[in-house]
């Protein structure tokens, strides 16, 4: 088990090393959520209330992007050219391996979710968090939820030209429709039923509640319920299709 | 070296849903050995192997690898075997030394990774990241990953497939050195010529069976010194000749043909493909071959004589 838990930090080390040498992932997971978060930013300075809406939708979007779309390009690219293969033939415990993994993309979230604390805070008028628990408490849940779900989408896609596709059909329009950039309220009640059908939204809203609005954990125990449902859909669904190899030709 | 074999192989079975890729193998490889399973493509080496390497499970029958079954991939196992998969990448953005340091560190005895990087070759690379290897240089870097972790058992998936001549026997010479330090080495290959360089002994696989096994010498796999001649007679029909002598052969066909004032056409001279060895070897042990033609009976003389 020591034995276990070293090999796992080495392949988190050995991941965090490979993250920031890769130049698209680096600028994909990292810099674009907070590019978002200036530009969206700039263009709402003056309204606080859209601000309100906007730094914990980017924070919700971090989350998305660190785990549910890293994890699905990363697994494909790695299931595709052999390196899962590779692995499974080596002492390497499943569990040390994946841990390291795992670990590398929340690491990226928690990054993520502290800088957009200390912007929002710095830059966009809002205060400290109103309730860190909570804002740990939806941290968590979604990491979980999008990692999972990120690994299983990686199961349906076919090889890794294709990644980006699958991904970006599901991450651009997730984003569009789940409160992100404005307030959900205002869409179209079929686009908001949508919405509401989906984590991201509930995800948004419960991040909302830790840094803006007070709206504290046991009100929104409806928001972490549904994100608890993705991700015990999502672990099911990434640990049933999990696949070491690419598919034969 | 222990008594036991290394390897031992007793009517492995692996079906596909309704393919049978696998229909009954036996072999055993003693320690020490480098053993060649040969044969063409789709002939079940891979899958063989990959049963072996614990990638797949077997529909039946008892394989033991260093003791152990492979199935359920003990750790106890892959501790003490290396793989070298047909084609696998390795991350892009570590260098050679990152890798091979972090692969060292998952066996309980592993090489010094410098000495590694050395016996491998790949001195000069130690520090370039994977993605900007070479095709030769990552393959052996694939080598290098095998080794590092000092297995006693080392598997190779055709090996040489895809090389120019020059990195064959750069990777034969590798194979030798895991030879000379009294490695086990169960190597996949589709070249006769493989086999032959580096093999104690071969097993020759085709359809999901063993069709022989032995020496490599004692399988006429050194009968590289046939030709087929064919050409096109007078009256157009085609001619084929197979020979260990194709220089005499060539002079009289020519000079019969420049007396009669004949043109050979559609001359040509080749050599057997491995696809005719193997039919030629399962008419031999089928006893069921078309026969006949006098050019059949010729090769077959060859093949079982060397």
């Amino acid at each position: 088990m020591a034995d276990a838990l070293a090999l796992a930090w080495r392949q988190y080390r050995l991941e965090r090393r490979m993250f920031w040498r890769n130049p698209t992932a680096a600028f994909f997971n990292f810099l674009l959520p907070l590019l978002f978060l200036f530009l969206f930013g700039a263009v709402f300075a003056g309204s606080q209330a859209n601000l309100n809406v906007v730094v914990p939708g980017i924070a919700g979007l971090s989350v998305v992007s660190t785990t549910f779309s890293a994890l699905a390009m990363n697994m494909v690219f790695l299931r595709e050219q052999g390196v899962l293969k590779r692995l499974r033939g080596t002492p390497m415990p499943t569990g040390a391996y994946l841990g390291g993994l795992l670990s590398s993309a929340v690491t990226n979230a928690a990054v993520q979710l502290v800088i957009v604390v200390v912007a929002g805070r710095a830059f966009f008028g809002i205060g400290w968090p109103e309730d860190v628990a909570e804002l740990a408490v939806f941290g968590a849940a979604g990491v979980v939820c999008f990692a999972s779900l990120g690994i299983a989408l990686a199961h349906a896609i076919p090889n890794f030209d294709s990644a980006p596709a699958y991904v970006n059909a599901i991450f651009l329009p997730l984003i569009f429709i789940s409160g992100v950039f404005y307030d959900a309220d205002d869409a179209p009640a079929f686009l908001r039923d949508i919405a509401q059908a989906l984590p991201l939204t509930h995800l948004v809203d419960g991040l909302s509640g830790a840094l803006v609005t007070g709206v504290s954990l046991t009100d929104n125990l409806s928001h972490l319920a549904v994100v608890g449902l993705w991700a015990a859909a999502g672990v099911v669904l990434a640990v049933r299709g999990f696949s070491w190899e690419a598919r034969r030709a | 070296m222990s008594g036991a074999p290394a390897i031992l192989v007793r009517d492995l079975r692996k079906s596909y849903g309704e393919v049978e890729a696998v229909r009954g193998i036996d072999f055993e490889v003693d320690s020490g050995q480098v053993f060649g399973l040969l044969g063409p493509n789709g002939a079940g080496k891979t899958t063989t192997v990959e049963i072996l390497e614990g990638y797949r499970r077997r529909s039946g029958g008892i394989v033991s690898v260093l003791g152990h079954d492979p199935d359920g991939r003990p750790r106890a196992l892959r501790e003490r075997v290396g793989i070298v998969l047909q084609s696998a990448a390795i991350y892009r953005h570590v260098t050679v030394r990152e890798a091979l340091g972090h692969w060292a560190a998952m066996y309980p005895h592993p090489r010094d990774v410098e000495a590694t990087i050395a016996l491998a070759g790949l001195g000069d690379a130690a520090g370039v990241r994977a993605q900007r290897l070479s095709g030769g240089q990552q393959r052996r870097l694939d080598l290098a990953l095998a080794l590092v972790g000092d297995p006693e058992l080392i598997f190779l998936d055709e090996p040489t497939t895809g090389f120019d001549p020059a990195a064959r026997r750069a990777a034969w010479d590798a194979v030798r050195a895991l030879a000379e330090l009294g490695k086990t080495v169960l190597l996949t290959t589709h070249y006769l010529d493989e086999a032959q360089a580096l093999c104690d002994r071969v097993a020759i696989v085709k359809d999901g069976r063993i069709l022989v096994e032995g020496r490599p010498a004692e399988l006429g796999v050194g009968a590289s010194g046939r030709s087929r001649i064919t050409w096109r007679d007078a009256s157009g029909e085609l001619q084929t000749r197979v020979t260990g002598a194709p220089t005499a052969l060539l002079h009289q066909l020519t000079s019969a043909a420049l007396a009669r004032g004949e043109e050979l056409r559609e001359l040509s001279v080749s050599r057997p493909s491995l696809e005719e060895v193997y039919l030629e070897l399962t008419s031999e042990l089928g006893a069921a071959g078309p026969g006949g033609a006098g050019a059949d009976d010729q090769m077959r003389e060859e093949v079982t004589g060397g």
